[in-house]
Protein backbone atom coordinates (compact mmCIF):
# COMPACT_ATOMS: atom_id res chain seq x y z
CA UNK A 1 0.00 0.00 0.00
CA UNK A 2 1.59 3.33 -1.02
CA UNK A 3 2.18 5.80 1.79
CA UNK A 4 -0.16 8.47 0.52
CA UNK A 5 -3.23 6.27 0.36
CA UNK A 6 -3.75 6.53 4.11
CA UNK A 7 -3.91 10.26 3.84
CA UNK A 8 -6.31 9.86 0.93
CA UNK A 9 -8.53 7.51 2.95
CA UNK A 10 -8.64 10.00 5.79
CA UNK A 11 -9.45 12.86 3.47
CA UNK A 12 -12.34 10.87 1.99
CA UNK A 13 -14.14 11.35 5.27
CA UNK A 14 -14.11 15.14 5.18
CA UNK A 15 -16.79 16.16 7.66
CA UNK A 16 -15.00 15.43 10.97
CA UNK A 17 -11.71 16.91 9.75
CA UNK A 18 -13.44 20.06 8.56
CA UNK A 19 -15.26 20.51 11.85
CA UNK A 20 -12.06 20.08 13.86
CA UNK A 21 -10.13 22.35 11.47
CA UNK A 22 -12.70 25.15 11.59
CA UNK A 23 -12.73 24.86 15.38
CA UNK A 24 -8.92 25.18 15.44
CA UNK A 25 -9.00 28.24 13.22
CA UNK A 26 -11.86 29.88 15.06
CA UNK A 27 -9.99 29.61 18.35
CA UNK A 28 -6.78 30.93 16.73
CA UNK A 29 -8.63 33.85 15.13
CA UNK A 30 -10.88 34.49 18.12
CA UNK A 31 -10.16 38.22 18.21
CA UNK A 32 -10.58 38.53 14.43
CA UNK A 33 -14.25 37.54 14.38
CA UNK A 34 -15.01 40.98 12.90
CA UNK A 35 -12.97 40.19 9.78
CA UNK A 36 -14.01 36.65 9.00
CA UNK A 37 -16.94 34.44 10.11
CA UNK A 38 -16.99 30.74 10.92
CA UNK A 39 -19.14 30.04 7.88
CA UNK A 40 -16.59 31.70 5.61
CA UNK A 41 -13.83 29.66 7.21
CA UNK A 42 -15.88 26.54 6.68
CA UNK A 43 -16.53 27.33 3.01
CA UNK A 44 -12.83 28.00 2.37
CA UNK A 45 -11.80 24.88 4.29
CA UNK A 46 -14.28 22.66 2.52
CA UNK A 47 -13.14 23.80 -0.92
CA UNK A 48 -9.48 23.34 -0.04
CA UNK A 49 -9.98 19.91 1.51
CA UNK A 50 -11.71 18.44 -1.53
CA UNK A 51 -9.09 19.91 -3.89
CA UNK A 52 -6.34 18.62 -1.63
CA UNK A 53 -7.92 15.17 -1.72
CA UNK A 54 -7.86 15.21 -5.54
CA UNK A 55 -4.24 16.32 -5.49
CA UNK A 56 -3.23 13.64 -2.96
CA UNK A 57 -4.91 11.09 -5.19
CA UNK A 58 -2.44 11.98 -7.92
CA UNK A 59 0.19 10.45 -5.62
CA UNK A 60 2.70 13.29 -5.77
CA UNK A 61 3.21 14.59 -2.25
CA UNK A 62 6.78 15.84 -2.63
CA UNK A 63 6.26 18.61 -5.13
CA UNK A 64 3.34 20.99 -4.82
CA UNK A 65 4.33 22.83 -8.01
CA UNK A 66 2.97 20.00 -10.20
CA UNK A 67 -0.20 20.52 -12.28
CA UNK A 68 -2.15 18.15 -10.00
CA UNK A 69 -1.76 20.67 -7.18
CA UNK A 70 -2.72 23.68 -9.27
CA UNK A 71 -6.41 23.95 -8.18
CA UNK A 72 -5.39 23.60 -4.52
CA UNK A 73 -2.67 26.24 -5.00
CA UNK A 74 -5.18 28.58 -6.62
CA UNK A 75 -7.52 28.32 -3.64
CA UNK A 76 -4.63 28.92 -1.24
CA UNK A 77 -3.52 31.95 -3.27
CA UNK A 78 -6.96 33.51 -3.23
CA UNK A 79 -7.38 32.87 0.50
CA UNK A 80 -3.95 34.32 1.19
CA UNK A 81 -4.50 37.32 -1.05
CA UNK A 82 -7.87 38.18 0.45
CA UNK A 83 -6.41 37.87 3.95
CA UNK A 84 -3.49 40.10 3.05
CA UNK A 85 -5.90 42.77 1.85
CA UNK A 86 -8.14 42.37 4.91
CA UNK A 87 -5.19 43.08 7.15
CA UNK A 88 -4.43 39.67 8.68
CA UNK A 89 -0.90 39.12 9.93
CA UNK A 90 1.39 36.69 8.08
CA UNK A 91 1.18 34.15 10.91
CA UNK A 92 -2.59 34.29 10.95
CA UNK A 93 -2.61 33.69 7.21
CA UNK A 94 -0.15 30.80 7.35
CA UNK A 95 -2.17 29.35 10.21
CA UNK A 96 -4.90 28.55 7.69
CA UNK A 97 -2.74 25.63 6.53
CA UNK A 98 -0.88 24.84 9.74
CA UNK A 99 -4.03 24.47 11.81
CA UNK A 100 -4.93 21.54 9.54
CA UNK A 101 -2.09 19.51 11.03
CA UNK A 102 -3.73 18.60 14.30
CA UNK A 103 -7.02 17.26 12.85
CA UNK A 104 -5.13 15.26 10.22
CA UNK A 105 -2.62 13.81 12.71
CA UNK A 106 -5.39 12.75 15.08
CA UNK A 107 -7.18 10.91 12.26
CA UNK A 108 -3.92 9.31 11.10
CA UNK A 109 -3.21 8.13 14.62
CA UNK A 110 -6.64 6.53 14.81
CA UNK A 111 -6.23 4.89 11.45
CA UNK A 112 -2.73 3.49 12.07
CA UNK A 113 -2.63 2.83 15.79
CA UNK A 114 -1.63 -0.80 15.16
CA UNK A 115 1.24 0.05 12.84
CA UNK A 116 3.63 2.57 14.48
CA UNK A 117 6.21 2.34 11.68
CA UNK A 118 3.68 3.26 9.01
CA UNK A 119 2.29 6.01 11.27
CA UNK A 120 5.68 7.69 11.54
CA UNK A 121 6.12 7.57 7.77
CA UNK A 122 2.63 8.99 7.18
CA UNK A 123 3.13 11.76 9.72
CA UNK A 124 6.41 12.75 8.14
CA UNK A 125 4.94 12.93 4.63
CA UNK A 126 1.93 14.88 5.83
CA UNK A 127 3.87 17.37 7.89
CA UNK A 128 6.32 18.04 5.02
CA UNK A 129 3.42 18.54 2.65
CA UNK A 130 1.59 20.93 4.96
CA UNK A 131 4.81 22.87 5.62
CA UNK A 132 5.25 23.39 1.90
CA UNK A 133 1.66 24.51 1.49
CA UNK A 134 2.05 26.85 4.46
CA UNK A 135 5.21 28.41 3.03
CA UNK A 136 3.46 28.84 -0.29
CA UNK A 137 0.65 30.71 1.48
CA UNK A 138 3.13 33.04 3.16
CA UNK A 139 4.87 33.69 -0.13
CA UNK A 140 1.62 34.66 -1.83
CA UNK A 141 0.77 36.83 1.19
CA UNK A 142 4.10 38.61 0.87
CA UNK A 143 3.63 39.14 -2.85
CA UNK A 144 0.16 40.59 -2.40
CA UNK A 145 1.47 43.02 0.22
CA UNK A 146 4.27 44.05 -2.12
CA UNK A 147 1.74 44.68 -4.87
CA UNK A 148 -0.25 46.88 -2.53
CA UNK A 149 2.88 48.86 -1.64
CA UNK A 150 3.92 49.22 -5.29
CA UNK A 151 0.46 50.46 -6.22
CA UNK A 152 0.47 53.00 -3.41
CA UNK A 153 3.91 54.27 -4.44
CA UNK A 154 2.68 54.71 -7.99
CA UNK A 155 -0.42 56.57 -6.79
CA UNK A 156 1.73 58.80 -4.62
CA UNK A 157 3.97 59.65 -7.57
CA UNK A 158 1.01 60.51 -9.76
CA UNK A 159 -0.61 62.54 -7.00
CA UNK A 160 2.39 64.66 -6.32
CA UNK A 161 3.48 65.82 -9.75
CA UNK A 162 0.90 68.08 -11.35
CA UNK A 163 1.91 70.62 -13.97
CA UNK A 164 -0.45 73.60 -13.89
CA UNK A 165 -1.00 76.17 -16.60
CA UNK A 166 -1.01 79.60 -14.96
CA UNK A 167 -1.34 81.77 -18.03
CA UNK A 168 -0.82 81.53 -21.76
CA UNK A 169 2.84 80.59 -21.95
CA UNK A 170 3.39 80.20 -18.19
CA UNK A 171 3.42 76.82 -16.44
CA UNK A 172 3.74 76.09 -12.72
CA UNK A 173 5.01 72.95 -11.01
CA UNK A 174 4.24 72.94 -7.28
CA UNK A 175 6.56 70.36 -5.73
CA UNK A 176 5.57 68.80 -2.41
CA UNK A 177 7.59 66.32 -0.40
CA UNK A 178 11.10 64.98 -0.70
CA UNK A 179 12.67 65.03 -4.15
CA UNK A 180 14.51 61.87 -5.15
CA UNK A 181 15.84 60.82 -8.54
CA UNK A 182 12.71 58.93 -9.55
CA UNK A 183 10.36 61.77 -8.68
CA UNK A 184 12.53 64.41 -10.31
CA UNK A 185 12.63 62.28 -13.44
CA UNK A 186 8.84 62.09 -13.53
CA UNK A 187 8.45 65.80 -12.76
CA UNK A 188 10.98 66.62 -15.48
CA UNK A 189 9.27 64.42 -18.05
CA UNK A 190 5.78 65.75 -17.36
CA UNK A 191 7.02 69.34 -17.29
CA UNK A 192 8.87 69.02 -20.60
CA UNK A 193 5.91 67.27 -22.22
CA UNK A 194 3.59 70.00 -21.02
CA UNK A 195 5.98 72.64 -22.39
CA UNK A 196 5.73 70.99 -25.81
CA UNK A 197 1.95 70.54 -25.58
CA UNK A 198 1.17 74.10 -24.54
CA UNK A 199 4.08 75.86 -26.23
CA UNK A 200 4.92 77.61 -22.96
CA UNK A 201 8.08 79.68 -22.72
CA UNK A 202 8.23 79.96 -18.95
CA UNK A 203 7.88 77.46 -16.15
CA UNK A 204 7.80 78.25 -12.45
CA UNK A 205 9.08 75.42 -10.24
CA UNK A 206 7.76 76.06 -6.76
CA UNK A 207 9.56 74.26 -3.94
CA UNK A 208 7.60 75.70 -1.00
CA UNK A 209 6.51 72.15 -0.15
CA UNK A 210 9.99 70.66 -0.29
CA UNK A 211 11.18 70.31 3.31
CA UNK A 212 14.93 70.12 2.76
CA UNK A 213 17.29 70.57 -0.13
CA UNK A 214 20.54 68.66 -0.35
CA UNK A 215 23.19 68.51 -3.06
CA UNK A 216 21.33 65.81 -4.97
CA UNK A 217 18.01 67.63 -4.89
CA UNK A 218 19.67 70.81 -6.09
CA UNK A 219 21.36 68.92 -8.91
CA UNK A 220 18.05 67.34 -9.91
CA UNK A 221 16.43 70.76 -10.03
CA UNK A 222 19.27 72.18 -12.11
CA UNK A 223 18.95 69.26 -14.52
CA UNK A 224 15.26 69.99 -15.01
CA UNK A 225 16.07 73.65 -15.63
CA UNK A 226 18.82 72.79 -18.16
CA UNK A 227 16.55 70.35 -20.00
CA UNK A 228 13.79 72.95 -20.26
CA UNK A 229 16.33 75.48 -21.48
CA UNK A 230 17.51 73.07 -24.19
CA UNK A 231 13.96 72.96 -25.46
CA UNK A 232 13.75 76.73 -25.52
CA UNK A 233 11.83 77.38 -22.31
CA UNK A 234 13.10 79.20 -19.24
CA UNK A 235 12.52 78.22 -15.62
CA UNK A 236 12.09 80.25 -12.46
CA UNK A 237 12.53 78.51 -9.11
CA UNK A 238 10.31 79.94 -6.41
CA UNK A 239 9.37 79.21 -2.82
CA UNK A 240 12.90 79.13 -1.48
CA UNK A 241 12.69 79.47 2.28
CA UNK A 242 15.41 81.27 4.28
CA UNK A 243 16.62 77.92 5.62
CA UNK A 244 16.92 76.45 2.13
CA UNK A 245 18.73 79.57 0.89
CA UNK A 246 21.25 79.12 3.71
CA UNK A 247 21.67 75.42 2.98
CA UNK A 248 22.18 76.04 -0.74
CA UNK A 249 24.93 78.58 -0.09
CA UNK A 250 26.59 76.38 2.54
CA UNK A 251 26.57 73.42 0.17
CA UNK A 252 28.20 75.57 -2.48
CA UNK A 253 25.51 74.90 -5.08
CA UNK A 254 25.64 77.46 -7.88
CA UNK A 255 22.15 78.68 -8.65
CA UNK A 256 23.42 81.85 -10.33
CA UNK A 257 22.33 80.65 -13.77
CA UNK A 258 18.72 80.25 -12.64
CA UNK A 259 16.25 82.95 -11.71
CA UNK A 260 15.16 82.35 -8.12
CA UNK A 261 12.36 84.02 -6.18
CA UNK A 262 11.26 83.80 -2.60
CA UNK A 263 7.63 83.15 -3.40
CA UNK A 264 5.33 82.15 -6.20
CA UNK A 265 3.73 85.61 -6.52
CA UNK A 266 7.09 87.24 -7.24
CA UNK A 267 7.91 84.53 -9.74
CA UNK A 268 4.57 85.00 -11.48
CA UNK A 269 5.10 88.77 -11.63
CA UNK A 270 8.53 88.25 -13.21
CA UNK A 271 7.08 85.79 -15.69
CA UNK A 272 4.36 88.25 -16.72
CA UNK A 273 6.95 90.99 -17.13
CA UNK A 274 9.06 88.80 -19.39
CA UNK A 275 6.04 88.11 -21.58
CA UNK A 276 5.21 91.86 -21.55
CA UNK A 277 1.85 91.33 -19.89
CA UNK A 278 0.63 94.04 -17.52
CA UNK A 279 -2.35 94.15 -15.23
CA UNK A 280 -4.07 97.25 -13.94
CA UNK A 281 -6.64 97.51 -11.20
CA UNK A 282 -10.02 98.39 -12.71
CA UNK A 283 -11.29 101.85 -11.85
CA UNK A 284 -14.11 101.60 -9.28
CA UNK A 285 -17.42 102.69 -10.82
CA UNK A 286 -18.59 106.06 -9.63
CA UNK B 1 26.23 60.40 -50.43
CA UNK B 2 23.32 61.39 -48.19
CA UNK B 3 23.16 65.07 -47.35
CA UNK B 4 20.93 67.24 -45.26
CA UNK B 5 19.40 70.03 -47.37
CA UNK B 6 20.14 73.61 -46.36
CA UNK B 7 17.45 76.09 -47.40
CA UNK B 8 18.16 79.77 -47.84
CA UNK B 9 15.57 82.34 -46.77
CA UNK B 10 17.06 85.77 -47.35
CA UNK B 11 19.97 86.09 -44.98
CA UNK B 12 18.90 83.09 -42.90
CA UNK B 13 19.83 79.46 -43.51
CA UNK B 14 17.22 76.87 -42.56
CA UNK B 15 18.16 73.28 -41.75
CA UNK B 16 15.54 70.65 -40.95
CA UNK B 17 16.97 67.36 -39.74
CA UNK B 18 14.44 64.65 -40.54
CA UNK B 19 16.58 61.53 -40.65
CA UNK B 20 18.51 59.69 -37.97
CA UNK B 21 21.85 61.40 -37.60
CA UNK B 22 25.00 59.37 -37.76
CA UNK B 23 28.46 60.78 -37.18
CA UNK B 24 29.44 61.07 -40.84
CA UNK B 25 26.22 62.88 -41.75
CA UNK B 26 26.69 65.29 -38.85
CA UNK B 27 30.24 66.10 -39.96
CA UNK B 28 29.03 66.69 -43.52
CA UNK B 29 26.31 69.02 -42.23
CA UNK B 30 28.88 70.98 -40.23
CA UNK B 31 31.06 71.35 -43.36
CA UNK B 32 28.18 72.29 -45.63
CA UNK B 33 26.74 74.80 -43.19
CA UNK B 34 29.97 76.66 -42.55
CA UNK B 35 30.66 76.76 -46.29
CA UNK B 36 27.19 78.12 -47.02
CA UNK B 37 27.37 80.75 -44.27
CA UNK B 38 30.62 82.04 -45.73
CA UNK B 39 29.39 81.86 -49.36
CA UNK B 40 26.01 83.49 -48.85
CA UNK B 41 27.05 85.85 -46.10
CA UNK B 42 24.20 84.49 -43.99
CA UNK B 43 23.43 86.28 -40.72
CA UNK B 44 21.42 83.55 -39.03
CA UNK B 45 21.07 79.76 -38.90
CA UNK B 46 17.93 77.96 -37.75
CA UNK B 47 18.29 74.24 -37.03
CA UNK B 48 15.03 72.35 -36.55
CA UNK B 49 15.51 69.04 -34.72
CA UNK B 50 11.85 68.37 -33.88
CA UNK B 51 11.86 65.03 -35.73
CA UNK B 52 15.01 63.79 -34.01
CA UNK B 53 14.20 61.19 -31.36
CA UNK B 54 17.74 60.23 -30.48
CA UNK B 55 20.74 62.45 -29.92
CA UNK B 56 24.08 61.16 -28.71
CA UNK B 57 26.95 63.07 -27.17
CA UNK B 58 28.66 63.43 -30.54
CA UNK B 59 25.59 65.03 -32.08
CA UNK B 60 25.32 67.28 -29.05
CA UNK B 61 28.88 68.44 -29.55
CA UNK B 62 28.30 69.00 -33.27
CA UNK B 63 25.32 71.25 -32.51
CA UNK B 64 27.42 73.16 -30.03
CA UNK B 65 30.31 73.43 -32.53
CA UNK B 66 28.08 74.60 -35.37
CA UNK B 67 26.78 77.37 -33.14
CA UNK B 68 30.31 78.46 -32.20
CA UNK B 69 31.60 78.26 -35.78
CA UNK B 70 28.62 80.24 -37.05
CA UNK B 71 29.24 82.94 -34.48
CA UNK B 72 32.86 83.16 -35.61
CA UNK B 73 31.47 83.71 -39.13
CA UNK B 74 29.17 86.38 -37.64
CA UNK B 75 25.94 84.43 -37.86
CA UNK B 76 23.54 83.70 -35.00
CA UNK B 77 22.29 80.13 -34.45
CA UNK B 78 19.05 78.94 -32.92
CA UNK B 79 18.19 75.26 -32.34
CA UNK B 80 14.43 74.68 -32.25
CA UNK B 81 11.95 71.93 -31.41
CA UNK B 82 14.04 69.69 -29.19
CA UNK B 83 11.98 66.73 -27.93
CA UNK B 84 11.66 66.24 -24.15
CA UNK B 85 13.37 62.84 -24.32
CA UNK B 86 16.29 64.34 -26.23
CA UNK B 87 16.63 67.20 -23.75
CA UNK B 88 16.67 64.77 -20.83
CA UNK B 89 19.28 62.60 -22.54
CA UNK B 90 21.56 65.55 -23.20
CA UNK B 91 21.28 66.77 -19.61
CA UNK B 92 21.97 63.27 -18.28
CA UNK B 93 25.02 63.14 -20.55
CA UNK B 94 26.15 66.37 -18.93
CA UNK B 95 25.83 68.40 -22.13
CA UNK B 96 23.87 71.57 -21.56
CA UNK B 97 24.93 73.01 -24.95
CA UNK B 98 26.38 76.18 -23.44
CA UNK B 99 26.12 79.08 -25.82
CA UNK B 100 23.47 77.46 -28.02
CA UNK B 101 20.24 79.43 -28.21
CA UNK B 102 17.06 77.35 -28.21
CA UNK B 103 13.38 77.93 -28.97
CA UNK B 104 10.24 75.85 -28.76
CA UNK B 105 9.26 75.93 -32.43
CA UNK B 106 10.27 77.37 -35.79
CA UNK B 107 8.06 80.45 -35.39
CA UNK B 108 9.51 81.41 -32.02
CA UNK B 109 12.98 80.51 -33.29
CA UNK B 110 12.61 82.95 -36.21
CA UNK B 111 11.54 85.77 -33.89
CA UNK B 112 14.51 85.08 -31.60
CA UNK B 113 16.90 84.87 -34.55
CA UNK B 114 15.65 88.19 -35.99
CA UNK B 115 16.13 89.83 -32.59
CA UNK B 116 19.63 88.39 -32.29
CA UNK B 117 20.62 89.53 -35.78
CA UNK B 118 19.24 93.00 -35.05
CA UNK B 119 21.18 93.37 -31.81
CA UNK B 120 24.37 92.21 -33.54
CA UNK B 121 23.86 94.79 -36.30
CA UNK B 122 23.29 97.54 -33.71
CA UNK B 123 26.49 96.58 -31.92
CA UNK B 124 28.55 96.92 -35.09
CA UNK B 125 26.89 100.24 -35.88
CA UNK B 126 27.77 101.49 -32.40
CA UNK B 127 31.36 100.45 -32.91
CA UNK B 128 31.39 102.25 -36.27
CA UNK B 129 30.05 105.43 -34.68
CA UNK B 130 32.66 105.42 -31.96
CA UNK B 131 35.35 105.36 -34.55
Amino acid sequence: MPVSSHLYTILSNQAPILTAWVAEQTSALADRSDLITASELEAQGKEFLSLMQTAVQSGNLDDIQTPAWEPARDVLSSVSRSRALQGFTPSETANFVFSLKKPLFVRLQDELKNDPAALVGELWTTTTLLDKLGLFTTEVYQKSREQVIARQQQELLELSTPVVKLWDGILAVPLIGTLDSVRTQIVMESLLQKIVDTGSELAIIDITGVPTVDILTAQHLLKAVSAARLMGADCIISGISPQIAQTIVRLGVDLATVTTKANMADAFRTALQRLNITFTRAQPKA
Amino acid sequence: MERIPILRMGDILLVTIQVDMYDRLAMTLQDDLTTRIAENGARGVLIDISSLDVVDSFMGRILSNISLMASVLDAATVVVGMQPAVAITLVELGLSLQGVKTALNVGRGMTLLRAMIESRTEETEDVGREE
